[in-house]
């Protein structure tokens, strides 16, 4: 077992055992934060399948993790109200279906998105994308149907087949196990031919281009994956505050998934883990000591991109191996 | 003579502003043949170059590979019918290693890149086929080097192992010699001089004793247009390819 290996694995660990030795000691705010962890590292490994392994630098994987809170809040909202969305169906609050209507409308919308935003690259890319995030924002915000500006609330946290969602420590063990599989999809996808076709496209488009393999395809696989998994994330998200606001969609979401990834290590399979880990953690601990603690949760993130370009996972693993 | 070209080039045309960078190029690569592309820094052969794989649209002419017109096709669309490119400095992908850059041209040969489960490491198909074409070109020991890593020779090796992963029918390569010295130019002289049997190559090289010792074929372009196209010993004694670029060369 490489160094890597076995760093994943013990992080994967602390993940898990944090929440249980909280739940025995009665510190049940601490599990809310392993849940946070857990389904912003959800999030940004979405983004670390687009920005990572195909350097598509997303500045809009917002408007995926607001489609997904949505998804959960409205879903929700006709199923407890009992009024019929369009074509007749009645809502649900059953995570599994909302996290299936989450990827589709994602994976449909990451579609159009990419298709147009995918002709550009470099800064272009990351004004459309963000352009792109924006427009959702606004029309979020001017949709009264569904709370508007205010947002809507979920009454009840959805359900979970055979669990008690409502319990911090079962709705963990849903983001957690949700979390793993994922990770473990991401790492077969990395290894597969279309990881391989896509990592070679970041490194060197036009030379991929000159074997035979068109990069346009492959970048928006990514893309519409990358977008899917990010709504799951969302769709958690409204779940874990029992309410979904536009602000899911806003710019900052977009730079706080970027900020994650740098920060733990983009392009590794636990980075958006580390990096989640640490933000919410720094959030938590500075956040107690001063209202000011973005102020040094930037000088932190000057230091990795000055001094520890592989970020957490960097440090702890040493420089990436690609076999 | 057309129909049995592997490519042919045909009244090609391509300005930048007022200058025009290629000017009614025409020519063939015949099966079996090392066709060399001479010329003075800045007559146009990259622009020539990047034309005939795809990467610059030309203004006017076309371009046949394989007596297939492959004018308006993309960059992939004609490595895939067969045009094996090597590039300068490039490598395909540097973090990669270099075993991992040819197993990457052989999944493009087979066809589909969109495979999401089956681990490359573990497909066979893939990393015997790679492994072979690394030997061929001697770099089978640095197989897992990352290509970045490795010398400026030895890139130029990989590059072959690459093009030879690919089912080529007419190699473009550009510049094989650079930055070799005078043992591994001798080295890749003797290996290009194989190659020809695999797929023609049309051959753009400023090592001018290497283009002697292969080409059968030369073609001098000289601002844009080929001022000449003959064997050696009619290109080595033409005088006005004397005058406009060989000099005391030959």
């Amino acid at each position: 077992m490489n160094r890597e290996v076995s760093i994943n694995a013990a992080m994967a660990l602390a993940l898990l055992a944090v929440p249980i030795i909280a739940l025995q000691i009665g510190q049940t705010f601490t599990i809310t934060l392993a849940t946070r962890i857990a389904i912003l590292a959800l999030a940004a490994t979405g983004l670390n399948l687009a920005l990572g392994l195909g350097g598509l630098v997303s500045f809009g994987h917002a408007a995926f993790f607001g489609i997904g809170g949505y998804a959960a809040g409205i879903l929700s909202a006709h199923a407890l109200s009992g009024e019929p969305m369009m074509f007749g169906f009645e809502g649900s609050q059953s995570m599994p279906v909302i996290w299936l209507v989450a990827a589709v409308l994602a994976g449909l919308i990451g579609l159009g998105i990419g298709v147009v935003s995918l002709r550009t690259s470099g800064v272009y890319f990351i004004m459309i994308t963000l352009a792109f995030a924006q427009m959702i924002f606004y029309f979020a915000i001017s949709w009264p149907a569904y709370g508007g500006e205010d947002g809507l609330s979920i009454a009840v946290r959805n359900g979970f087949p055979g669990l008690n969602t409502m319990r911090p420590m079962e709705f963990f063990l849903v983001a957690y196990g949700l979390l793993m599989l994922t990770l473990g999809l991401f790492s077969l996808i990395r290894s597969s031919r279309f990881g391989a076709a896509l990592q070679a496209v970041r490194q060197n488009d036009v030379r991929v281009a000159s074997i035979g393999i068109k990069p346009f395809p492959i970048r928006l696989t990514a893309f519409v994956l990358s977008a899917m998994i990010t709504a799951l994330a969302g769709a958690l998200y409204a779940d874990l505050n029992r309410f979904v606001s536009p602000s899911m969609f806003s710019w900052h979401m977009s730079g706080e998934l970027i900020v994650l990834i740098i920060l733990g290590g983009t392009g590794r399979l636990f980075g958006p883990l580390a990096g989640a880990a640490l933000y919410v953690i720094l959030e938590f601990v500075l956040g107690g000591m001063t209202e000011r603690w973005q102020f040094f949760l930037g000088l932190i993130l000057l230091a990795v991109v000055l001094f520890a370009r592989g970020g957490v996972m960097g440090l702890l693993a040493g420089k990436a191996r690609h076999g | 003579m057309a129909e049995n070209a592997v490519l042919e080039i045909n009244g090609l045309e391509k300005s930048f502003g007022a200058l025009k960078a290629t000017d009614n190029v025409s020519l063939t690569l015949r099966p079996g043949e090392i066709h060399a592309l001479i010329g003075p820094n800045g007559a146009g052969k990259s622009t020539l170059i990047h034309q005939i794989c795809g990467t610059l649209k030309q203004d006017k002419g076309t371009i046949h590979l394989g007596g297939q017109d492959v004018s308006s096709l993309s960059v992939a669309d004609r490595a895939r019918l067969g045009l094996g490119r090597t590039f300068q400095i490039s490598s395909l992908a540097g973090e990669f290693s270099a075993l991992r850059n040819v197993m990457l041209a052989v999944q493009a040969q087979q066809g589909s890149s969109f495979h999401f489960f089956k681990p490359v490491l573990k497909d066979k198909s893939l990393t015997e086929a790679a492994m072979e074409r690394l030997s061929r070109v001697g770099l089978a020991d640095r197989a897992h080097v990352p290509a970045a890593e490795l010398s400026h020779g030895e890139k130029r090796q990989l590059e072959i192992a690459i093009a030879l992963a690919l089912d080529v029918r007419a190699f473009l390569l550009d510049e094989p010699m650079a930055g070799m010295g005078p043992e591994g130019s001798k080295t890749l002289t003797r290996f290009l001089d194989g190659l020809r049997r695999e797929a023609p190559i049309l051959l753009v090289e400023h090592d001018m004793d290497a283009v002697y010792a292969l080409a059968d074929r030369i073609s001098v372009l000289v601002y844009g247009r080929i001022i000449a196209t003959g064997t050696v010993d009619q290109i080595r004694n033409d005088p006005t390819v004397r005058t406009a670029y060989l000099g005391d060369h030959a």
